[in-house]
């Protein structure tokens, strides 16, 4: 039987290289602070490959970027930036500007047109201005600056909310009154964990743990920031922008 | 045949794209990346490069991972669906978008700039891929500045589409995606070309384009003369893009809305579409203060509603 020929059909093999890892991250933009976060469970399909995988990270002083998609690339992706990023220190002596390190990534993301990285990238931090600004890019570079963006698995439970909550979407002030156009430090963080932990309850991708970044801008008051539980500082240089981590757990089921 | 034949064809995009591959990969961090060049430093060497996957038809792998008419389970999502509008008249160019970004069923922005500013005198609009229309117009840009320090004037529309569509052509079958007007005022008054990822180029005095071009159409040619004021031709706009958003599931949130003249272009105003079906765009020139469309519904039909 050794020598039998099988005659098998024609054969059609794809190449496949993109997987999705789940998870949800999200950024809203204050006056002068920006909050950058996401819940660092990694999966694919139903199996959780692990509890604790960062997807939000700290570039700059005033720059933290949040990656979500397939999690091969988005890691490699943040490394290219900041390798960009720490040349751009050794050719200027400064930090990048935000919006900078925003058009940046665009033309990094679009440099993979035609093999993209299954990334999307939310980009959180403080402008040169002093103003807290969020920018949301598709996988292939198209961005735009907003004020609250929600992505990933979740992003279909999370926006909306978020619209309602942030943009006051679909509400009607009270006679005489209006809605502010920004939110206090503290009422953002609360509706973050609440996103979460309703993200959590409600989508299986979600949940294990939720990293926190706040970007402060420069001289801005730490309005009882040092309060919070478990709050850590990540600034590297003193007198600029000021960035703080707060951890929380979230659902392991 | 023709694909098998590509494969080994020194000339065309595909053999390009090869050849454009192996440069990054002899030199993936040129000395230009260290400047300021914000990855355009390859501006001074050319075209961009891009990495492209190492595959006997890297179009076709592109479209299997994200073109989600051919398969909507697809991951990567590119943003579509639009209605976008421009039009020439005497006292200038009208150019009107919607500001909604649809990945399927989902509405993935609702503030979406589709006009895109090339310079103080040329705008382009987006249809179809957002990243594709964004950066290629931003690039677009760079060598409209780069034409007037060389040439001493301001480039022609004309010039600039035909840069943009010339630029587009070479990337044929590779998957692009842009439908886009590029509309400004040069020494021959005002100009719209459009130009698509095809390779057309058309000079015209009205366009639409996109999935809600249909709608706007209908509203654009009955209301359309050259001899309309300006306040006329921007309530002319507004009202195109509302039907559109209206009638088009892909289409709506807001409208923006541009008017270019003699001295440059200029931002005219953002109007929420639910409020211009109800209320109207509000207090501005060209409008009867009235919704578009609630009004001429109800009135009369209930106490509620009496009539005016």
């Amino acid at each position: 039987m050794s020598d039998t020929v099988t005659l098998a059909g024609p054969q059609q093999r794809q190449f496949n290289p993109y997987s999705d890892n789940g998870g949800t991250i999200l950024a809203v933009a204050g006056a002068n602070f920006s909050v950058i976060a996401g819940d660092t469970r990694q999966s694919e399909g139903y199996n959780i490959q692990t509890r604790y995988a960062p997807k939000v990270f700290r570039l700059t002083d005033k720059a933290v970027l949040a990656v979500n998609g397939f999690a091969a690339d988005g890691n490699m992706f943040v490394k290219k930036v900041k390798q960009r990023l720490e040349w751009y220190r050794h050719a200027h002596s400064k930090d990048m500007p935000l919006r900078s390190i925003a058009r940046l990534i665009q033309s990094m993301l679009y440099g993979r047109r035609f093999f993209p990285y299954y990334v999307y990238n939310i980009l959180g931090g403080i402008e040169e201005d002093g103003s807290g600004a969020v920018y949301s890019f598709d996988p292939v570079g198209s961005y735009e600056r907003e004020t609250c963006r929600a992505a990933g698995a979740a992003q279909s439970l999370v926006q909306p909310f978020l619209d309602n909550q942030i943009y006051f979407k679909n509400q009607v002030a009270a006679p005489g009154t209006s809605h502010p156009s920004h939110l206090p430090l503290s009422d953002v963080l609360a509706l973050v964990i609440d996103s979460f932990t309703s993200a959590t309850e409600r989508h299986i991708e979600v949940g294990d743990g939720l990293e926190i970044f706040i970007v402060l801008a420069r001289g801005a008051p730490i309005h009882g920031l040092e309060a919070i539980q478990g709050i850590q500082e990540m600034t590297s240089n003193a007198e600029g922008e000021r960035v703080f981590i707060v951890r929380r757990v979230l659902k392991y089921d | 045949m023709n694909t098998f034949a590509s494969r080994f064809a020194s000339t065309g995009p595909l053999a390009e794209l090869k050849r454009a591959q192996k440069d990054v990969e002899d030199d993936e961090f040129s000395d230009t990346m260290w400047g300021t060049q914000a990855g355009f430093g390859s501006l001074a060497k050319g075209v961009p490069t891009f990495t492209v996957p190492n595959l006997p038809d890297p179009s076709a792998f592109l479209r299997l991972h994200t073109d989600d008419h051919a398969d909507p389970n697809c991951k990567i999502k590119i943003a579509h669906g639009t209605t976008t509008l421009a039009f020439r008249f005497k006292g200038g160019v009208i150019v009107a978008v919607d500001s909604r970004a649809t990945a399927g069923s989902y509405v993935a922005s609702g503030t979406v700039k589709k006009v895109i500013e090339i310079n103080p005198y040329l705008l382009g609009t987006m249809a179809g891929g957002a990243a594709d229309c964004q950066y290629w117009e931003t690039y677009l840009g760079m060598h409209c500045r780069l034409h007037e320090l060389r040439n001493r004037e301001r480039i022609s529309v004309s010039a600039a589409s035909k840069f943009l569509s010339n630029l587009v052509y070479g990337y044929k079958g590779m998957g692009l995606s842009m439908g886009t007007m590029v509309c400004g005022w040069d020494k021959t008054g005002p100009a719209i070309f459009y130009v698509d990822s095809d390779g057309t180029r058309l000079k015209g005095d009205l366009f639409s384009v996109g999935s809600g071009s249909t709608f706007a159409y209908g509203v654009l040619d009955q209301g359309y003369h050259w001899d309309l004021t300006d306040a006329e031709a921007q309530e002319l706009g507004r009202r195109s893009i509302y039907a559109a958003g209206h009638r088009d599931a892909f289409s709506g949130n807001t409208c923006n809305l541009y008017h270019v003249k003699e001295n440059g272009w200029e931002f005219i105003g953002n109007y929420d579409v639910s409020k211009m079906h109800y209320d109207g765009p509000g207090d501005v020139a060209g409008s009867a203060g009235v919704g578009y469309g609630y009004d001429i519904r109800v009135e009369g039909r209930s106490s509620a509603n009496p009539p005016a």
